[in-house]
């Protein structure tokens, strides 16, 4: 039942003011609203039942293990909600002034910080709202130092074919064309086809360590060795940080600029698809070209960076500074864990997709690169389960749901057939990650003997599967009077 | 250790099941040379004890002060219940709704969000929202430029009394893809967009054209006269709205005699706290003809093999996921947890509460323009019809009258002169709901003497 | 295995063209590609009165999972195109090669089609896929 079902006409909750209700006279006739917009009229204790249950249809990492690769669905903690919601950041101004700002200021200024000392990088700018904005942030920056030193030429952006949609995308957005790399069946990037694809024309490559594939760039070296030697800059995809954090940092392998997905790594919340924060380190030939504002310190204070000091700044990318309540949750949660505690997230990431593959392969499903060690993520493949039970991934996906657990991310990376991408997370138990591996066991064996059944899951849901070629032919995007 | 369930003895297993001595052994294919021993700026883990402390004086250290000050942000009164049920685990904590059926609370929520866009701006289709409003202008610019098939111009109008900052991230955005943003001028008298700026590119190939309501100023443009020259001319017509104010304001659907094409804005005053400009969402709604170039996830009602209502996301091989290097835009994500507050916030107000929060925010500032421009030397420019915002004038130094009120924790409006060369101690105010006549009283007083000071 | 005609050209990117006695080519998408595809949900169908080479992606075909570009088989112009898949895009899906038609041009040069593949290499080429 929609909310627009529960509307009564002339029911209001009453929590605004009801002084006057009259249009004002001091605004021409034809400027002023003539019919009532078709919002819901419920009490509020309607309004407040209808959203709880509807939240109860969501799985969430609240509650349901949700293994989901390449998105990092790690515990959120609750201070980093409750302390990023305290009344005196909520009621900050973006535009107050930076002397009725420090204690803001400075959370931002040591999130900043922390970033460059994590990813081994020298300047970080957080304005970016998303990791796909980040990727702009990146790529633009690469185009505006390559045009600074005049290297116009360069007109291509190389990506691994691995890589995530956006990568491309993003390219294009800043008027690259995209040239794709292919990947060897270990996983790693073709080296000798990136030797041929290199040259004058080469504005960057942009790269995933450890790729969307679960493993490592063991020539992550040579890769940088060749791509600076053409010329070129070298972009890292945040989106695996989580997989190295406190082990091994991008500025070390020689990448010249990276993203970070706040909402992966640092555990701010997913929210149902947002917000999210793709922070952007810079190496420091970069630094000019960062986005702001960026906030530095002088003295004692703390001062925004503007576009006097920044000349050759990329620009804003937000009307203000991006999504400043996601980065306080970032802040906290950097500052619960602590130096220790970065490297905690690496090393049991890691245990738990390595243990979750070894007791799969143990019970006959197959891994996509079967021998070497997986990052905190790792592919199985239903190739085998699509040819002789004809159960697909998706099949196996659905059914996951009816037994308690979220789906892994399926069908991507595009490479793999038939692919579940699992990334436990280094915030579950063993008991939970057990579980899984027996109901991917259980989902076998229903493959094995009733394949059919497995088709129409899941059983369990609040709806099965639903008709999106009627979603998408006949389109019904928005309630209204009319259409019921 | 926070966060990390494993016990010793479950670590001894998996790693036999795994088949190695110790959890350092992972990361093996490392290259040796590139491992770091430890971070050092970094500091030592806090327990949240520590931490709350931290962050409760750093809260507090800002003071929270009485706010006039708008521009893009809004200080609004919030719902208790809004982010109460926001934030439960199961809207926080979710993923974006790539399993539908595992994901019908936000589904239905985006698809309800929708609906109530659509309702408030009179178009058709909405998606499920931007990253904020200047970002949704800058992505209205690119769809105008995929939608407009009879121009090849890539030429956009944009004028200058469009929030700078909008204007600004829309360049960096769509600057590398060949697209001449042309501003336009204002009336200096009333700040508005009028016809005589705009006839000079009668007969231009122009692709779209941009319209504020209520300008950067606070000040009502005519849209109607704007959005038929536009029309006549085969130019889409972009509007910027507050949508707070479309409980009150004609909505872009009825501009002209066709209505605008897209609509975008910043959702912040409908239930987004100010919280140092984010998160907040843009928003962007269109007609029906251009929902196929229209960017961002968007969820549509559909049927389960049973026949019972479901929503899934829909329009997908729009997207960066499916169509790589030809998506309409690199975005995957919108502002979901934003939006899921903003939703319950308008069913909670309703059509009446908006209307009246509207209602109220208009009668408040004009009763501080009238009570400000009493005192000597606060003068209003542009003195039209207006919204919530006004543009003032004073015989003193902004810049200086404005640092006095903030020692005295009051945010008295923005310095335009950094903004517009030509509008020195000029500065922009506002005046929400909140801001009662004893508010407004106290900011008269406080800027009274801090003219004074300043002589 | 899908149907593949023996009196029509292909290309490798699974357009299908056929000369008509006025001299314009018809071209739509093969059974291998609508199959490939899925249900199809939309088309954008090229400008009439359009001049594009060989190659230029001229019009999109989308379905739930896949958005797929059309690209000109031959330079030419188009001259129409099937309206009737504006309203029922599955046509494609039930008949690739007749009803399902996409849009016709009059090419710069008749001789270009014979640089297409026939039907025995297509279907070599589809079996290496």
């Amino acid at each position: 039942m929609l909310i627009f079902e529960h509307s009564a006409s002339g029911r209001k909750t009453r929590i605004q003011s009801t002084s006057g209700n009259e249009m004002p006279t001091d605004i021409p006739a034809e400027l002023l609203r003539t019919s009532k917009p078709g919002l819901p009229e419920v009490s509020e204790m309607q309004a407040v039942r209808h959203y709880t249950s509807l939240s109860q249809k969501n799985f969430s990492i609240d509650t349901h293990f949700y293994p989901l690769g390449s998105c990092t669905m790690k515990h959120n903690p609750r201070a980093c909600n409750s302390l990023a919601m305290l009344p005196g950041f909520l009621s900050r101004h973006p535009l107050a002034p930076e002397e009725n700002s420090q204690g803001f200021m400075a959370c931002m200024y040591e999130l900043q910080e922390m970033l460059c000392d994590v990813t081994g990088m020298a300047g970080f700018s957080l304005t970016p709202m998303a990791g796909a904005q980040g990727e702009f942030a990146g790529v633009a920056m690469i185009r505006a130092y390559h045009d600074a030193n005049g290297d116009t030429e360069r007109k291509e952006i190389l990506v691994p074919d691995a890589a995530h949609g956006t990568n491309p995308a993003t390219a294009t957005m800043c008027g690259f064309s995209v040239k794709e790399i292919p990947t060897k069946a270990d996983g790693d990037v073709d080296v000798d086809a990136l030797k041929a694809a290199v040259g004058p024309q080469t504005a960057g490559l942009m790269l995933t360590n450890p790729s969307t594939l679960g493993v490592f760039e063991r020539k992550i070296e040579e890769i940088a060795k060749i791509v600076h030697q053409a010329g070129g800059l070298l972009y890292y995809d945040g989106a695996n940080l989580n997989a190295i954090l406190g082990k091994i940092r991008p500025g070390d392998m020689g990448f010249d600029v990276i993203h970070s997905n706040l909402h992966k790594t640092f555990s701010t919340p997913h929210g149902g698809g947002g917000p999210g924060s793709g922070a952007i380190g810079v190496a420091e030939r970069l630094k000019p070209f960062m986005p702001l504002p960026v906030v530095t310190r002088e003295g004692d204070n703390y001062r925004w960076l503007t576009e006097k000091d920044a000349p050759q700044s990329i620009g804003r990318m937000s009307a203000f500074m991006g999504n400043a309540g996601v980065l306080l949750r970032a802040y906290v949660y950097m500052r619960l864990l602590g130096r220790e505690g970065m490297q905690r997230v690496s090393e049991f990431s890691t245990l738990n997709a390595n243990y979750m593959m070894a007791q799969l392969k143990a019970r006959g499903f197959q891994a996509a690169i079967p021998d070497r060690y997986a990052s905190h993520e790792f592919i199985i493949t239903l190739k085998k389960q699509a040819k002789e039970l004809n159960v697909s991934a998706m099949d196996f996906a659905k059914r996951l749901l009816d037994l308690g657990y979220h789906a892994p991310t399926t069908y991507f990376p595009l490479l793999v057939p038939e692919c579940l991408l699992i990334e436990p997370t280094e915030s579950e138990a063993k008991e939970m990650l057990d579980g899984f591996v027996e109901a991917m066991v259980q989902i076998q064996h229903e493959a094995e003997t009733d394949a059919d059944m497995l088709h129409n899951a899941p059983y369990t849901m609040p709806v099965n599967r639903l008709d999106e070629v009627r979603a998408a032919k006949q389109l019904d995007l928005a309630w209204s009077d009319e259409s019921n | 250790m926070p966060f990390i369930p494993h016990t010793e003895e479950e670590i001894n297993e998996m790693l036999s099941v795994i088949g190695i001595d110790s959890i350092e052994n992972l990361f093996d294919e490392i290259p040796a040379h590139l491992k770091i021993d430890g971070l050092e700026k970094v500091p030592p883990g806090l327990n949240e004890m520590s931490v709350n402390r931290l962050m409760q004086r750093r809260a507090a250290q800002d003071g929270q002060p009485l706010c006039f000050l708008g521009a893009g942000a809004y200080d609004h009164h919030i719902p208790a219940a809004v982010w109460q049920i926001a934030t439960r685990g199961e809207y926080y904590t979710a993923y974006t709704p790539y399993q539908a059926e595992a994901s019908q609370g936000t589904l239905q929520l985006t698809y309800e969000f929708q609906s109530m866009m659509t309702a408030l701006t009179g178009l058709d289709v909405s998606n499920a929202s931007l990253y904020d409003g200047a970002t949704a202008l800058a992505e209205a610019v690119l769809m105008a430029v995929r939608s407009n098939r009879k121009s090849k111009s890539r030429k956009i109008l944009i004028p200058r009394s469009v929030n700078p900052s909008y204007t600004k991230v829309t360049e960096t955005i769509v600057k590398h893809q060949n697209i001449e943003l042309v501003n336009v001028d204002f009336d200096a008298a009333t700040s508005k967009t009028t016809l005589e700026h705009l006839n000079k590119f009668n007969g231009e190939d122009i692709t779209a054209v941009v319209i504020s309501q209520p300008n950067f100023f606070g000040t009502l443009e005519d849209v109607d006269a704007i959005t038929n020259w536009a029309h006549e001319n085969n130019t889409i017509v972009i509007a910027v709205v507050n949508p707070l104010s479309l409980a009150i304001l004609r909505p872009p659907g009825e501009w002209g005699e066709t209505g605008a094409d897209i609509a975008v804005g910043d959702g912040q005053p409908l239930g987004a706290p100010m919280s140092s400009g984010g998160p907040y969402y843009g928003f962007m709604c269109c007609k029906q003809a251009y929902v196929r170039q229209m960017p961002g996830r968007i969820v549509g009602r559909t049927v389960d093999q049973q026949g019972r209502e479901g929503f899934v996301l829909t329009l997908q091989a729009r997207e960066q996921h499916i169509r790589r290097s030809k998506a309409t835009s690199n975005i995957c994500t919108n502002q979901g947890l934003v939006v899921t507050a903003s939703t319950i916030h308008m069913s909670l107000l309703g059509p009446e509460g908006l209307k009246q929060t509207a209602l109220s925010c208009h009668a408040n500032t004009q009763k501080m323009v009238e009570t400000l421009s009493a005192i000597e030397g606060v003068e209003v420019v542009f003195d039209q019809p207006r919204f919530h915002e006004a543009v003032l004038k004073l015989n003193r130094s902004a810049s200086a009258v404005l640092h006095k009120l903030a020692q005295q924790n009051i945010l008295g409006g923005l310095d335009l002169s950094e903004l517009y060369a030509d509008m020195e101690d000029h500065i922009l105010v506002c005046a929400t709901e909140l801001r009662i006549d004893e508010d407004i009283e106290i900011f008269a007083s406080a800027l009274a003497a801090a003219l004074k000071e300043a002589e | 295995m899908s149907e593949i005609p023996t009196d029509l050209r292909y290309t490798s990117s699974h357009e299908w063209v056929r000369l008509e006695e006025d001299g314009s080519v018809t071209v739509g998408i093969t059974d291998h590609a609508q199959d490939a595809l899925g249900d199809l949900v939309f088309v954008e169908l090229p400008e009439i009165g359009i001049a594009l080479s060989q190659g230029d992606a001229c019009c999109v075909v989308e379905s739930v999972k896949a958005a797929s570009d059309i690209y000109m088989p031959i330079s030419g112009e188009v001259l129409d195109t099937n309206q009737a898949l504006v309203d029922e895009p599955e046509i494609i899906n039930n008949s690739s090669y007749d009803d399902g038609w996409i849009f016709k041009i009059q090419p710069d040069d008749e001789d270009d089609i014979e640089q297409l593949m026939d039907a025995s290499t297509y279907e070599s080429e589809l079996e290496d896929e």
